[in-house]
């Protein structure tokens, strides 16, 4: 029973994870129809901005602070500006195959330009664990699941207390309705791009200690980003959330209780079933094709 | 381009592909025999991605199992012309049971659907060891003989290979004009209408999926008999992807589109990595940079691929 | 003779000696430079690229200068055939590489039907067990390096049952199966018997189950930078038994990835830059001289291949490849030939080589030797 605990724990931690990554996901998605395949490697690149921050003397917070920054400039409104403003009116496939194009290119220049090897990233939260009700919790599951937290929660009271936040939603459902009422739609779909770069940098410090820092990071997480936000359901912020966790889960229990072999593939079949079964995703609402 | 001037022009292509087979080094022969088999696989995800506007994220799945099957069936020791239509129709009728339920709820699921698929087919063919040989692979598996001759030498297979592929286009050539594809071809220009004059599109786009999937089988036979050993690395997800940017840069939609995709992707890197010159050297590290950087400028100046730029430059002529 | 005979003569030995010292010796080497195999592939084909630069600098072999040139297998088969082939086109005197068994495996048919000697830095046991005369370690294979293992599993760990952690790829499927061989031989009991995948990035669950197994001691035998991960998960979860591995386990590259958490590993190596031995010493650092960082056991496998290469052919007097192979099978090659050879080595009648090998542990992040074992053929 404890090591059921303990996996479904450790699971939430990884799944926490995920879920920030499919958290920008959704959001490019329900903003302006974006379905961005680079999405894991916008969680590279700040991984290695910020150990060249590093390595040029700044401490991790200086680090990430200045990514950031960066971050916002080139994976928030650099993206949008280039790629996605010229593309979006081509429709989904163009810009897809885009993203795709996006990411090899980072890829390359990122192993021919530094190096194909993994590199060490230091860790947020201090090593060991802790026993409660005679269940071990390691402090880094503990920390990412709290940080995870806040930033969501966070993010939940921006969208729903604050102006701005309640105007990007209105873009998000409906957007000549939003502009109708005077809304700046362009500025709002701007910000859910920054909001999609800065989840991006957290996801990259979150996950980088245990993933190591390699040009094709991006790949594992940037996929299974993509898995969580269709069954939890694409144009749901909850079911990002929903779909991460849940995945980082069964991951966990497939891994140790079935075979570690087929822990890539149950998340897989679970993608799977949902789409048949439920293809808007757990929680999502069905869609109106927009021709 | 009228239909003679046509037919001369394939007729004079292929006829230097086979020429210049004989003045080629091994390697280079390898290399083409390569891109042929490639080319097969880009073909049927033609039918898919460029006809019927669906993005399919597991050809490299098709054309895996397509190649397993060759090299179990292969070795024990059945006819490589047997193992032809075997691979066709099992990839076919998979290809069936996935796009059926996927094509069934909404239009760009199919994608999702292929790349999980491509997932899973990957690893089942790493861990199911007494079927696949899991990591280690099948290796031996032998090249055929077709009428008394023997086509394990390089230069043999090639023609064997280029032969088969010619065949093939005849067969897709055919498709596309039969009242089947002008269906098609109608339900590609303008789907509303189409619906409205009682083409049903779901089972049209379905049954490309299927036959995309079917040449992408063909295409791992002849795959699993050139390299004479396979492991699942050939058929993971990322393969999928180059192969639907092949099609796409080539021109989707555009016959002859996969050929020329096929050849940038999977040609030139290996011609910038036998140069010595200093800046081919430089390419072929930054290779796959600039072709990323160029897929992203080609969709926004011509998403129809570069064969659709005499169309583009047609229209930019005339009136807008 | 006549002076102008010998006039002649000379011309004509000049003449028909110039092409040959003219002409360089061309060898190839197939390398991991991207995709998985890239730390691996990097290092050997460092540990080559030097050996070369110090060979010519010595003025060759046979009076002709080395022409090394390394091309990327992307750690994927089919290129590693292509480039085999290409190597083979090219002209090369012998090829070097790859290192992963599974591109080896297919590579070497090439250079067996070409009749081109071919080394290698894979260690799957299958390699030399397929009667092809023209394939060469540069290392040990996992059945030898095996029961070496077993052995200080049971006697020096006093461990009566061991967890094993393994990564499903053909180097860790053929690894788990000599040790789990071993260990029966050895009478140890195997626990938990964990598959992971190669680049897999989380390992909560296996090192979760390894725990709960309760065995004396895990055995872990994955690529490097898995290696690092499993033991930052491993320091995690507060893993406290002893864990052992083979080669690459203490490695430079796992040492520097997984930091603080490498501490304390143990594992036999059949090769490393940490040897104490007064021809490594000197390796180690030409090689830190000329990358910046250390080599690693395929860095030293680059290397002395590249050195059997320069002992052999001049040994035959010869540039010749089949001869090459012929003469290989059953020589001994010491440091007194050639110090670049690093240590006294003997190679079997399959292209396995036999030598001392080291047993060694992470200290305060650097790999120490604890004991060096003799060779398998000495005992």
């Amino acid at each position: 029973m404890n090591e059921l605990i303990q996996l479904i724990v450790s699971g939430t931690a990884t799944g926490a994870i995920y879920a920030l990554a499919a958290l920008g996901f959704t959001l490019l998605w329900q903003a302006s129809g974006t379905i961005n395949f680079a999405q894991g490697d916008f969680v590279m690149l700040p991984a290695f901005t910020m150990l060249f921050c590093m390595i040029a003397g700044a401490p991790l917070w200086l680090a990430f602070l200045a990514t950031c920054v960066a971050a916002m400039l080139v994976l928030g409104v650099g993206f949008k500006k280039v790629i996605v403003d010229p593309l979006i009116r081509h429709g989904v496939i163009p810009l897809v195959i885009a993203t795709l194009g996006v990411s090899m290119a980072l890829k390359t220049i990122v192993r021919a330009g530094y190096s194909a090897e993994a590199h060490q990233f230091p860790a947020i939260f201090p090593a060991g664990q802790f026993t409660i009700a005679g269940v071990n919790v390691s402090w880094a599951d503990l920390g990412t699941l709290v940080l995870a937290a806040v930033i969501v929660i966070a993010l939940q009271t921006f969208v729903t207390r604050t102006l701005t936040g309640r105007a990007m939603q209105a873009v998000a459902q409906n957007t000549d309705a939003a502009r109708v009422l005077g809304i700046d739609a362009k500025r709002m779909v701007l910000y859910t791009f920054l909001i999609n770069a800065i989840l991006a940098v957290v996801t990259a410090l979150l996950i980088t200690p245990t993933y190591l820092a390699k040009f094709d990071m991006g790949d594992s997480i940037g996929l299974k980003a993509f898995f969580a936000a269709i069954i939890g359901g694409f144009n749901q912020t909850r079911g990002a959330l929903l779909g991460g966790v849940l995945i980082g889960v069964l991951e966990n229990l497939v891994g140790f209780y079935w075979s570690p072999a087929y822990k890539e593939g149950v998340a897989l079949m679970l993608f799977l079933v949902v789409i048949l079964w439920r293809p808007e995703g757990l929680l999502g609402k069905v869609e109106e094709r927009k021709v | 381009m009228n239909a003679r001037v046509h037919l001369l022009a394939l007729a004079a292509a292929l006829a230097a592909l086979a020429i210049v087979a004989l003045y080629l080094k091994r390697s280079e022969v390898y290399l083409l025999t390569l891109w042929a088999v490639y080319v097969m696989a880009t073909m049927g995800l033609n039918l898919t991605a460029g006809y019927a506007g669906q993005m399919s994220l597991g050809q490299a799945a098709f054309f895996g199992i397509g190649a397993y099957l060759a090299a179990i069936l292969l070795k024990l020791g059945w006819p490589f012309l047997a193992v032809l239509p075997v691979a066709a129709l099992v990839c076919f009728v998979v290809g069936l049971a996935l796009g059926f339920p996927a094509l069934r709820v909404q239009h760009h699921y199919l994608a999702f659907a292929t790349l999980g698929f491509n997932v899973l087919v990957y690893l089942a063919m790493r861990n199911e060891e007494q079927i696949t040989g899991g990591t280690f692979g099948i290796s031996g598996i032998p090249r055929p003989t077709f009428l008394g001759i023997d086509l394990g030498g390089h230069v043999a297979y090639w023609y064997w290979t280029l032969g088969s592929l010619v065949v093939l286009g005849g067969i897709l050539w055919w498709l596309l004009r039969s009242p089947w594809g002008r269906a098609f071809a109608a339900l590609r220009d303008n789907p509303i209408r189409a619906e409205s004059l009682g083409v049903n599109i779901t089972a049209y786009t379905l049954l490309a999926f299927a036959i995309g999937a079917a040449f992408a089988g063909v295409g791992g036979v002849y795959y699993a008999s050139l390299v004479e050993f396979i492991e699942p690395g050939p058929f993971h997800f990322s393969t999928s992807l180059m192969m639907l940017l092949a099609v796409i840069v080539g021109g989707s939609g555009k016959f002859y589109g996969p050929a020329l995709g096929t050849a940038i992707v999977i040609l030139l890197p290996e011609f910038l990595r036998g140069s010595s010159t200093p800046w081919l050297k430089f390419m072929q590290v930054w290779y796959l940079a600039v072709f990323g950087i160029a897929v992203v400028a080609l969709m926004i100046w011509l998403p129809g691929g570069l064969l659709s730029i005499r169309e583009r430059l047609d229209r930019k002529g005339g009136p807008q | 003779m006549k002076r102008s005979t010998r006039l002649i003569a000379a011309i004509g030995f000049a003449l028909a000696a110039a092409p040959v010292f003219a002409q360089p010796i061309k060898i190839a080497g197939l390398v991991e430079l991207s995709g998985t195999g890239a730390t691996s592939g990097t290092n050997f084909d460092n540990g080559a690229k030097l050996a070369a630069k110090e060979i010519n600098a010595a003025g060759g072999i046979l009076g002709r200068q080395i022409d090394y040139t390394s091309g990327d297998t992307q750690s994927n088969p089919a290129v590693s055939k292509a480039l085999a082939q290409k190597a083979i086109d090219d002209g090369a005197y012998v090829v070097m590489g790859p290192v992963f068994s599974g591109s080896i495996l297919v590579s070497m048919e090439e250079t067996r039907r070409a009749g081109v000697p071919n080394f290698t830095g894979g260690e799957a046991a299958s390699i030399t067990q397929k009667g092809n005369p023209y394939i060469f370690r540069t290392s040990f294979t996992q059945a030898a390096a095996m029961p070496k293992v077993a052995r200080y599993i049971k006697n020096g760990l006093k461990a009566q049952s061991v967890d094993i952690m393994w990564v499903n790829n053909d180097f860790g499927k053929g690894g788990r199966d000599m040790i789990v061989k071993a260990l029966a031989a050895e009478g140890v009991k195997v626990g938990a018997d964990i598959s992971t995948d190669p680049g897999q990035v989380d390992f909560s669950s296996a090192v979760l189950k390894a725990k709960q197994s309760g065995g004396d001691a895990l055995f872990v035998y994955t690529n490097e930078e898995e290696s690092a991960r499993a033991l930052r998960e491993l320091r995690k979860q507060g893993y406290a038994k002893p864990i052992i591995g083979e080669t690459t386990l203490t490695g430079q590259k796992v040492i520097e990835l997984a930091g603080e958490a490498a501490n304390g590993a143990i594992a036999h190596v059949g090769l490393t830059a940490d040897a104490p031995i007064d021809t490594v010493r000197k390796f180690d650092k030409a090689f830190q001289q000329a990358y910046g960082t250390r080599s690693d056991h395929n860095g030293i496998k680059g290397y002395t291949a590249m050195y059997f290469i320069k002992v052999m052919t001049e040994r035959i007097g010869k540039v010749d490849g089949k001869a090459f192979a012929a003469a290989m099978h059953g020589a001994k090659m010491t440091v007194k030939d050639n110090p670049g050879v690093l240590m006294d080595v003997t190679f079997d009648q399959h292209g396995d080589l036999d030598r001392e090998s080291f047993l060694t542990k992470v200290v305060n992040g650097k790999q120490v030797v604890v004991e060096t074992l003799p060779p398998l053929g000495a005992k």
